[in-house]
């Protein structure tokens, strides 16, 4: 499982934006994960608070946005849920969609300690 | 330039918008304070941005690459042994071996006369675009026209990273069967191709083609679909054509 290499791109994501902001520590991180990102949500929560241990985000707490898969139709420009791993038009049953989220993995925004 | 190597690839360096935050206090006397900044970066950005330059590595020496994904034993190697000799110095081909199931894939490759590196991942269940970096610089670049990247075998991780190829091929195995697809949705949406290997074998399984194709297509209406055996060369030859094809396409300049 790749659960543990995503949170290592994640904290070395984090430690970037939290040097950038002068944060001495980050107390919560928001993430969005796509339902066909390819991660399972427990599994990265539990990666998550075993490899913080040590880094900034050792007091942080991660907040995850479960995200539907969502996509537009090129043909009749609607915009939908896709539900059942079904690619296609529930409208006007075209196969060009393009997939608009619930694919990727994101930071959204984090929560810092910043001093004064 | 391409830090780790020198090279003339201009390194993606990410463009953050410098948040210049001026932290005003306002009368609060504690020392402490909380702020709130919205990222909205992808987590795998760094990942993202090597591929990138991996691409242009191959697109600079006009080398087309090909990324084989599969479960273990469904014959990348195989394949590619086949495809090595079959093409037999018509195009010159590379491999970057990621597949750890065991290490003489490499050991194999070089046996066929193609120069193979293996890298080594410990015990990675996937090849990232840094990995991939890496073995890009044991490529002659220069005298290949195609380089095919063996991932590891793992029908999940590796489909969430993007290693800096043009063509995502995977290989389903007959006597895998044919409920594949609806069970690994990520991996078979990222295919560009998709291999029915060991087709030889197919009076021993109750694999059903046409399911595994239908399922696939649900998920992937856009993917291409060839049925093969390494054991047949006739059934080859429309793999052949098209990886000749794919790699003309690459050489083409403005
Ligand atoms: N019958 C049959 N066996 C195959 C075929 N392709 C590969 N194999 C066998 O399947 C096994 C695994 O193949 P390999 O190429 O090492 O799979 P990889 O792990 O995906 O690289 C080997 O014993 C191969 O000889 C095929 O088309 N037909
Ligand atoms: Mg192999
Ligand atoms: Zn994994
Ligand atoms: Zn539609």
């Amino acid at each position: 499982m790749h659960e543990l290499s995503v949170v290592q791109s994640l904290i070395g994501l984090i430690e970037q934006n939290a040097i950038q902001n002068n944060a001495n520590s980050v107390s919560k991180v928001i993430v969005k994960i796509g339902k066909l990102s390819g991660i399972e949500p427990h599994l990265l929560k539990l990666a998550f608070d075993s490899f913080k241990e040590g880094t900034i985000c050792q007091n942080a707490e991660l907040e995850m946005i479960i995200q539907d898969v969502v996509a537009k139709c090129e043909n009749c420009q609607k915009e939908f849920e896709i539900k059942d791993n079904s690619f296609v038009c529930p409208n006007c049953k075209s196969f060009n969609l393009q997939v608009i989220d619930g694919e990727d993995m994101y930071l959204m925004s984090l929560e810092l300690d910043v001093g004064v | 330039m391409c830090k780790d190597c020198g090279c003339s690839i201009t390194d993606n360096h990410s463009h953050h918008h410098e948040e210049h935050h001026h932290h005003h206090n306002h009368g609060n006397p504690t020392l402490e304070d909380k702020k709130t900044v919205e990222v909205i970066t992808k987590i795998l950005d760094a990942n993202d941005k090597q591929a990138e330059s991996n691409r242009k590595h191959f697109d600079e020496h006009g080398v087309f690459a090909v990324n084989l994904m599969s479960s273990p034993g469904a014959g990348k190697t195989a394949l590619l042994e086949k495809t090595i000799e079959m093409l037999n110095d018509e195009l010159k081909i590379g491999v970057i071996e990621g597949d750890l199931e065991t290490n003489r894939d490499a050991e194999r490759i070089k046996q066929k006369g193609a120069p193979a590196y293996q890298i080594t991942t410990g015990q990675a269940c996937h090849l990232d675009a840094f990995m991939v970096h890496d073995g890009i610089h044991h490529m002659p670049l220069e005298e290949l026209d195609i380089v095919f990247v063996e991932n590891v075998g793992n029908l999940v991780c590796p489909a969430s990273y993007d290693i800096g190829t043009h063509l995502n091929v995977v290989l389903l195995s007959v006597p895998e069967g044919d409920d594949k697809p609806a069970k690994y949705p990520v991996m078979f949406r990222s295919a560009d191709l998709l291999l029915i290997t060991k087709v030889d074998l197919i009076d021993y399984f109750d694999f059903n083609i046409e399911k595994a194709i239908e399922e696939t297509r649900k998920l992937n209406p856009k993917v291409d679909v060839m049925i093969i055996s390494t054991k047949d060369e006739n059934s080859l030859k429309n793999w052949i054509d098209f990886i000749k094809m794919k790699s003309s396409l690459r050489k083409v300049r403005t």
